[in-house]
């Protein structure tokens, strides 16, 4: 157990040393979105009958923010280490590989969720927000942040370099996450974008965390957990059995 | 006694490398062993496998009984490894380097031997230094210290003494040194022949994934390795019957060959019968070099 806390505690110093980068930055990145988007469309768009645009957003930009930072963390934590051969140190003692994926997935989760609050109580200058569901607002941010956490793992340990890292996140993360309704309901598309935005888990992702606030979204909440929470059982698997075969750690 | 590292038949294949062939290899406990060859001949690949960081495709390792695999816990904390390349976080500093290394070898106060580590390895006024801003010989030391933190029996270092000043290299063989004369077992890569020679009880030397020599440093010099002896003669010449032992003459100075030191009186008696004087001698034995290089030029 304590070689687990150890790794876990040392993923969350890594991020927390340079917490200008890994907090601050994405924090004013989704405020500057928050202050266009919302100058911008104030006016024009009510999706929520009672819920400002503002309000609105914030939520999906929390849960963006949540999503992009969780995956960043494990995967450039685990491709820094590989380039700089330092991973060496995590691979030698008699870690599991069962205490490997915790201690990555759950520092993953935990920076996601920092930005994401970070995110929430600076928006809070600009915008009430309610919680409705609580439960519901938490059951989503957490089993998001562990689906992306473990896509960050899969995607750390098969990069070869910083490029195909880059290619992950700029490719698949971020249109996946922009594609989801952070910025619009589904509703608002015509109908094969609304098809379509039905097979992108982070659509149900975004639309089930907004429900915690709002107690309104475009599909029932219990259906999106029914997508997240397979995503979840599913990538878990999958990464446990990459680290259990050693894939591109040990050869 | 259960031995220190045991390797039945290992054998490991890469996509286009067959790295090693079959490696049977028994180190006993509080051995100071080197395992020799050229690059590629298969020595990381050895250390890799024993410490988890790569898996045998054929065979079997053990680490003071645990094999490598099956018993992967028991068999790493056994372990202590020196990487060969010079690694280091650079979030941290050298005391936080290894508090963290500690814990993943589940130990939660081990400040108390990392200071005695520190101040052993000339690093204790470096303690809250971070690692980025470290010489090359320091980080050296750290990844020492690393791999001792958990006070391992069985200590491999993969070419330590590699890019290392002359100083820091006598130091830290001082400190291997006295972990062995502690009991540790150590297991030793070099490109540097003369410290195994002089550190070493035992060699293995591997060429292109086999073992082609195994034995006592000591035996493995004295077996079949030639004496020479060197002379300064007056007047300069040789006698023919001693012409078939010349090995070279340079400046002035014979080698000859000798296949037993008892000859050197052989050689001395045919030098006074033909009138010729010694003026100066010296008598040299092959080092691990010349049986390196000898070994490692033969058909395997």
């Amino acid at each position: 157990m304590t070689g687990f806390l150890t790794l876990f505690h040392k993923e969350l110093l890594r991020f927390w040393k340079v917490m200008l980068q890994t907090v601050a930055a994405p924090i004013l990145t989704a405020l500057l979105y928050l202050l266009i988007f919302s100058h911008v469309l104030e006016e024009h768009v009510q999706v929520y009958p009672g819920v400002s645009y503002t309000a609105f957003l914030m939520p999906g930009l929390i849960m963006m923010s949540v999503l992009q930072n969780a995956f960043a963390n494990s995967s450039s934590s685990l491709i820094q280490s590989k380039i700089t051969g330092n991973i060496v140190f995590v691979l030698l003692p008699p870690l599991s590989y069962v205490e490997f994926f915790l201690a990555y997935l759950l520092a993953a989760m935990v920076r996601g969720l920092v930005v994401g609050l970070g995110v929430a109580l600076v928006g809070l200058a600009f915008t009430d927000l309610t919680l409705a569901h609580p439960l519901w607002m938490l059951a989503f941010a957490l089993a998001a942040s562990a689906v992306f956490g473990a896509i960050g793992i899969i995607a750390g340990i098969w990069a070869e370099k910083f490029d195909h890292l880059a290619g992950i996140q700029n490719f698949l993360i971020v249109p996946l996450t922009f594609l989801s309704g952070v910025f619009y309901s589904i509703h608002s598309l015509p109908p094969f974008w609304q098809a379509v935005s039905h097979w992108n888990p982070v659509f149900y992702m975004i639309d089930g965390f907004r429900y915690g606030f709002f107690g309104q979204s475009d599909v029932p909440p219990g259906v999106g957990m029914a997508v997240v929470l397979p995503s979840v059982l599913v990538l878990t698997g999958l990464t446990l059995l990459l680290l259990r075969r050693g894939y591109k750690l040990r050869h | 006694m259960t031995a220190a590292i045991r390797a039945h038949a290992l054998e490991k294949r890469y996509r286009d490398v067959h790295a090693l062939r079959g490696i049977d290899l028994t180190v006993e406990q509080g051995e100071f062993f080197a395992l020799l060859g050229p690059n590629g001949a298969g020595k990381t690949t050895f250390i890799s496998i024993l410490a988890g960081l790569a898996r045998a495709t054929a065979g079997r390792a053990e680490v003071m009984g645990h094999d490598v695999v099956n018993d992967y816990r028991a068999a790493r904390r056994m372990l202590g490894v020196v990487p060969q390349e010079l690694v280091f976080d650079p979030f941290f500093t050298v005391r936080e380097t290894l508090r963290i290394q500690s814990g993943y070898y589940g130990l939660r106060r081990n400040d108390a031997w990392i200071d005695e580590l520190l101040t052993h390895l000339g690093l204790a006024d470096k303690a809250d230094t971070n690692m980025r801003r470290l010489s090359g010989g320091m980080k050296r030391r750290v990844l020492v210290a690393q791999a001792l933190v958990h006070r391992p029996p069985v200590i491999v270092l993969d070419e330590p003494t590699a890019g290392v000043d002359v100083e820091l290299r006598q130091s830290l063989w001082a400190f291997i040194r006295r972990l062995n004369r502690e009991g540790h077992t150590i297991l030793l890569t070099t490109h540097y022949l003369e410290e195994a020679e002089a550190l070493c009880e035992r060699v293995a030397m591997l060429k292109q994934g086999r073992i082609v020599a195994l034995d006592h440093t000591a035996r493995l010099l004295s077996r079949d390795a030639e004496r020479r002896l060197e002379l300064k003669l007056a007047p300069p010449r040789l006698p023919p019957e001693l012409q078939g032992r010349l090995v070279e003459c340079r400046d002035g100075r014979y080698c000859l060959r000798l296949s037993d030191y008892a000859e050197v009186e052989t050689v001395l008696a045919s030098l006074r019968e033909a009138g010729i004087r010694v003026e100066d001698m010296a008598l040299a034995q092959a080092d691990l070099e010349d049986v390196f290089l000898r070994i490692m030029g033969q058909q395997v």
